[in-house]
């Protein structure tokens, strides 16, 4: 699990300890990975390592990696969650700004799944589940550099997929809308916002069943496909 | 309102201005969950487990874990709270500082009495671990504290053992207050004792109601997690629907369902426990003025006048609440320093609001409850005057050098400052 901290990795995570199942976790802070730690297993799971480090640190992948496998002994499904909103008017100022929402959202995940994709591969089975976003569907203005990482990350997987699922393994896009999570806690609610432990319900149907893109809930497959129809000279001039 | 989901992220990075107050759940009745021109820290994403023991029953978790969470954890181990209200959508941390009584108070004592130990951060940054010989003053002034003396992150809390989720049922009606009491003395040793009462009927049928107690069943059963609630309120209702005359027609309608003197039966402990859960938002049946809450505890009177008094009132009144609760407090003492529970007689119920003669009554019920030595009880109070509260807890100013200089609440404010 890389990213273990975020809010839907938890509620995911959750469900698969009470089935008893062994976790390599990866996230920046300690203090929160260790009671993530503790909370899955006094749920139920099997055993817990926890590993801190910075994903943005793409040099130190293959080690972790090769280590998570190690420990796992296989792995058999590997998600990835990690990922920053950041703030798109300063992505919008500085291409410095706009540059860490890509490296943490799209690159370092670039970096993971090239190493997973080879592992699972040459394993000839497992699954890859890749937390995206709706917003990677279409760019707007009110947050393009997000979705573009999100965007850039959704075409990779889906060649990722195309690669790979003839080895037998199931690469899923998992693309969520709003969720009430501390990355969502300075928007006003909505009526479309969701709860992480709903959404970590649908992830877990959409591995079960191997669907390739899973929107979670499901109504944003709706709401997505009527944004996507917009006519461009249409949808330029709108405020989304 | 700030969400907190990490016991790390107290203090705040970026402290606001104003004035803070812990909120969990939101299900008190009154305003010691609010803070006008302040900021709430919402405290639901600490929701984690930290530790289980199931060889003495003792579970450490966040604050914000809502005792619901608890149960589906715990009920298919074998384990159940050592407290419950009459909601399980409350949080630890509320559970504390309110210091909640449920149906097992004459056995069990409050919530706080099963709370080992907790963690108390301080918006100075300060930290403790309290508990009854660590920083006992300040566990003592934290359980029923109202989550006025700081935030707390953490806490212990010991379960009790079960082997079934059934609970062995046993409903009396009773007439009048006199009956009542002798149905209390004769079940003291049963876990769970709670009676419904009629708050409307008058002449021969006055305080009648009906006596429920329960035991956990005995007899092993596989104990499967509780079903999500299906029903809700999606608006409120027009509050006129609710008025003497339908609720007198509910009330009689309640008490005729059960036909005979006496039913017994194996009942399922949601509907036991949490009958009002299983419709989500009920509140919204009052309409949208919304209810008031009154919870008085009455010490033990020769001719029980106080609580015959209050009673009256209430017919007398027609304002009419069809929710009422009356139940026998233990003398197992509370471990908090402000907490409401006392030896006597406790009665709890609901009303419509309607301004021009709700607010009126509950201070006659204030005044009736002050004259015969009772308390009221915060978590459920929208109206006590400062004069009243610091009369019902005179010790409210040696729980003051206690209160976090940064939190403040509604609640507080209202019976601190006499006007």
């Amino acid at each position: 699990m890389l990213g273990a901290t975020s809010a839907i990795a938890e509620a995911t995570l959750r469900l698969l300890a009470i089935e008893g199942a062994s976790f390599f976790l990866v996230a920046r802070n300690a203090q929160k990975l260790a009671a993530v730690r503790d909370d899955l297993l006094t749920r139920g799971a099997s055993s817990v390592t926890a590993h801190v480090m910075d994903l943005d640190d793409t040099v130190a992948h293959p080690a972790m990696l090769e280590g998570a496998a190690k420990t796992l002994g296989t792995i058999d499904l590997a998600l990835l969650a990690h990922g920053v909103l950041g703030e798109q008017p300063d992505a919008e100022a500085s291409y410095a700004a706009a540059e860490t929402i890509l490296k943490t959202n799209f690159l370092s995940a670039v970096s993971l799944i090239t190493w997973l994709a080879n592992y699972f591969e040459s394993t000839k089975q497992g699954c890859l589940a890749v937390i995206s976003s709706v917003a990677g569907d279409r760019g707007r203005k009110s947050n393009y550099v997000y979705g573009a990482s999100k965007g850039g990350l959704n075409v990779f997987v889906d060649g990722v997929r195309n690669r790979i699922d003839r080895a037998g393994v199931h690469v899923l896009t998992i693309k969520p809308g709003f969720v009430a999570t501390p990355m969502t806690a300075h928007i006003k609610p909505n009526p479309l916002f969701a709860q992480p432990a709903q959404v970590g319900r649908h992830i877990l149907k959409a591995i079960e069943k191997r669907k390739d893109v899973a929107y979670v809930p499901p109504f944003w497959a709706l709401i997505m496909l009527i944004i996507r129809s917009i006519p461009g000279r249409i949808f330029k001039k709108l405020n989304v | 309102m700030v969400p907190v989901h990490w016991t790390t992220d107290f203090p705040l990075a970026k402290p606001p201005a104003t004035k803070l107050l812990p909120v969990g759940a939101g299900r008190s009745y009154g305003d010691v969950c609010l803070l006008e021109d302040g900021t709430l820290i919402q405290t639901l994403g600490m929701d984690r487990l930290l530790h289980f023991d199931p060889q003495t029953g003792v579970l450490r978790c966040e604050a914000g874990l809502m005792l619901a969470q608890i149960l589906d954890f715990a009920v298919p181990r074998g384990f159940f709270l050592p407290v419950t209200p009459g909601t399980k959508y409350v949080t630890v941390g509320g559970a504390i500082a309110n210091d909640i009584h449920g149906k097992n108070h004459h056995i069990a004592g409050t919530f706080g009495r099963h709370v080992l130990r907790f963690e108390l951060v301080r918006s100075d940054g300060s930290r403790f671990v309290c508990s009854p010989t660590e920083n006992p003053d300040w566990f003592a002034a934290t359980i029923g504290g109202m989550g006025l003396t700081g935030l707390i992150t953490w806490a212990e809390v010991r379960l009790r053992p079960i082997v079934s989720r059934k609970i062995n049922y046993q409903g009396d009606k009773f007439v009048g207050i006199d009956e009542f009491v002798a149905l209390s003395k004769a079940s003291t040793h049963v876990e769970y004792t709670v009676s419904w009462i009629d708050c409307v009927a008058t002449g021969k049928n006055f305080a009648r109601g009906i006596f429920m107690q329960g035991d956990h069943s005995t007899i092993p059963e596989p104990r499967p997690v509780s079903k999500e609630p299906k029903l809700m309120l999606p608006v409120d209702l027009p509050g006129f629907l609710l008025n003497k005359f339908s609720i007198g027609l509910f009330n009689t309608l309640y008490y005729n369902k059960q036909l005979g003197p006496r039913k017994t039966g194996l009942v399922d402990y949601e509907p036991f426990f949490y009958p009002l859960d299983s419709v989500l938002h009920w509140n919204r049946m009052y309409g949208k003025n919304g209810l008031l809450q009154f919870q008085c505890v009455i010490p033990w009177e020769a001719d029980q006048t106080g609580i015959t008094q209050i009673l009256k009132a209430i017919t007398a009144s027609g304002l009419a609440s069809f929710l009422a609760v009356i139940k026998v407090f233990g003398d197992v003492p509370s471990p908090g320093m402000m907490s409401f529970p006392a030896p006597g007689i406790t009665l709890a119920l609901d009303f419509p609001i309607r301004p021009e003669v709700s607010f009126d009554l509950l201070d006659r019920l204030a005044r009736i409850t002050l004259d015969h030595g009772g308390r009221m009880y915060a978590a459920k109070d929208a109206r006590m005057t400062a004069e009243q509260f610091q009369a019902f807890y005179p010790q409210w100013q040696e729980f003051s050098r206690y209160i976090d200089p940064a939190f403040d609440s509604a609640f507080w404010r209202r019976v601190t400052t006499r006007g």
